[in-house]
């Protein structure tokens, strides 16, 4: 019976790490799966309008964004406090650019989903509708003529 | 010769390097989803099409005006945002066959079978240049408030009490047709002789 006869004392076992790795993973997958990246740095200052009748967007990967506001503090020494349109990582230089933008994100996406593309206007609620209608028309060229004009819940209707 | 044991891969690390990706993930995502309003812009428009617009009856289009103040004004006659979705229902059924409210044509729907509905009415959305983006976004807000209340409104007097969002597609689609939206974004040059006309 000298097999069985605990060695060296009253010592508390380790705890078995052995499964630590698998329930990492597991909540690996879980966020690898339910998450998007963030689309872009925004270089704008951007509160949303407020609404009611809002719709979610479901196909993110078809939605191309722009965003239209005034330039961020510290960007404004270069870029002015007017309001700005901003596409991917910069700011566009002249409006017409978005039709080009567009061109080329439409080229990227795969060749069944071109005609869904949807773009959606993320905008300053303080921006006058000058710029967006400006936006709005270059789209319109482009044959972009899906837009998503994104905004926030707003608790109570009229 | 005595076979030698293959040695066991050390794993403890493992855990190290999936919390590494999994923080990684944790800070590059954001869950939450957009919201908003979709709508399908116009087709760019040649010279010649500009015709057509006029021959549309004067009875059948809602003219929406936003000015550089935000304020608001409905076929000449200024109204406050909060009464727009009501005015914007009335003019889209026309429920009491008014003469100055949209014509009524007989279409067949399928479920509804062959209804009068106002098929031929027009919102015209005007902005100025000047306008901010919360009023035009309140304006949007209200005047699809006024489809959505119609729709659920036709949908439970239909589909035995069942809201709109509760029916299947085929049934949507019914109701999209029954009351279709339409809601026109005039071109922005064309502001300053279109609110001359609609006075």
């Amino acid at each position: 019976m000298a097999k069985f006869r605990k060695e060296g004392g009253k010592r508390l076992p380790a705890i078995s790490t052995a499964s630590l790795p698998d329930i990492i993973f597991m909540l690996l997958f879980f966020f690898m799966t339910t998450t998007t990246m963030k689309e872009n740095t925004m270089l704008v200052d951007m509160k949303l309008p407020e609404a009611t009748e809002l719709t979610k967007l479901e196909k993110k990967s078809l939605a191309k964004y722009i965003y239209i506001g005034v330039p961020k503090r510290e960007l404004q020494k270069q870029n002015g406090t007017e309001a700005r349109v901003q596409l991917d990582d910069a700011f566009a230089k002249k409006t017409s650019d978005v039709g080009s933008y567009i061109a080329s994100k439409r080229d990227a996406m795969p060749e069944n989903d071109q005609p869904l593309m949807i773009v959606s206007l993320k905008v300053d609620k303080d921006t006058k509708m000058g710029v967006v209608t400006d936006v709005k028309q270059e789209l319109r060229k482009a044959y972009a003529r899906k837009i998503y004009y994104t905004a926030n819940e707003r608790a109570n209707a009229y | 010769m005595k076979k030698r044991e293959i040695q066991e891969i050390n794993a403890s690390s493992m855990a190290d390097i999936s919390f590494l990706l999994l923080i990684f993930f944790l800070v590059t995502t954001s869950m939450a989803t957009d919201k908003g309003l979709f709508r399908t812009l116009p087709p760019p428009v040649e010279k010649k099409e500009k015709k057509d617009k006029v021959e549309v009856n004067k009875r059948n289009i809602m003219m929406v005006l936003v000015n550089s103040n935000d304020k608001l004004m409905v076929n000449g006659e200024v109204m406050d945002v909060t009464r727009l979705k009501d005015k914007a229902k009335e003019f889209i059924a026309n429920p009491a066959n008014k003469s100055d409210l949209p014509e009524k044509e007989t279409v067949d729907i399928p479920f509804f079978g062959p209804s009068r509905i106002t098929s031929k009415h027009v919102i015209s959305l005007q902005n100025d240049r000047g306008t901010s983006y919360q009023a035009y976004i309140a304006v949007q807000n209200e005047l699809v408030a006024a489809y959505n209340e119609l729709r659920d409104e036709i949908s439970v007097r239909q589909f035995n009490g069942r809201k709109y969002s509760d029916l299947t597609e085929e049934e949507q689609n019914a109701v999209k047709d029954y009351y279709p939206l339409k809601i026109s974004e005039a071109e922005p040059k064309d502001y300053g002789q279109a609110a001359g006309g609609a006075q």
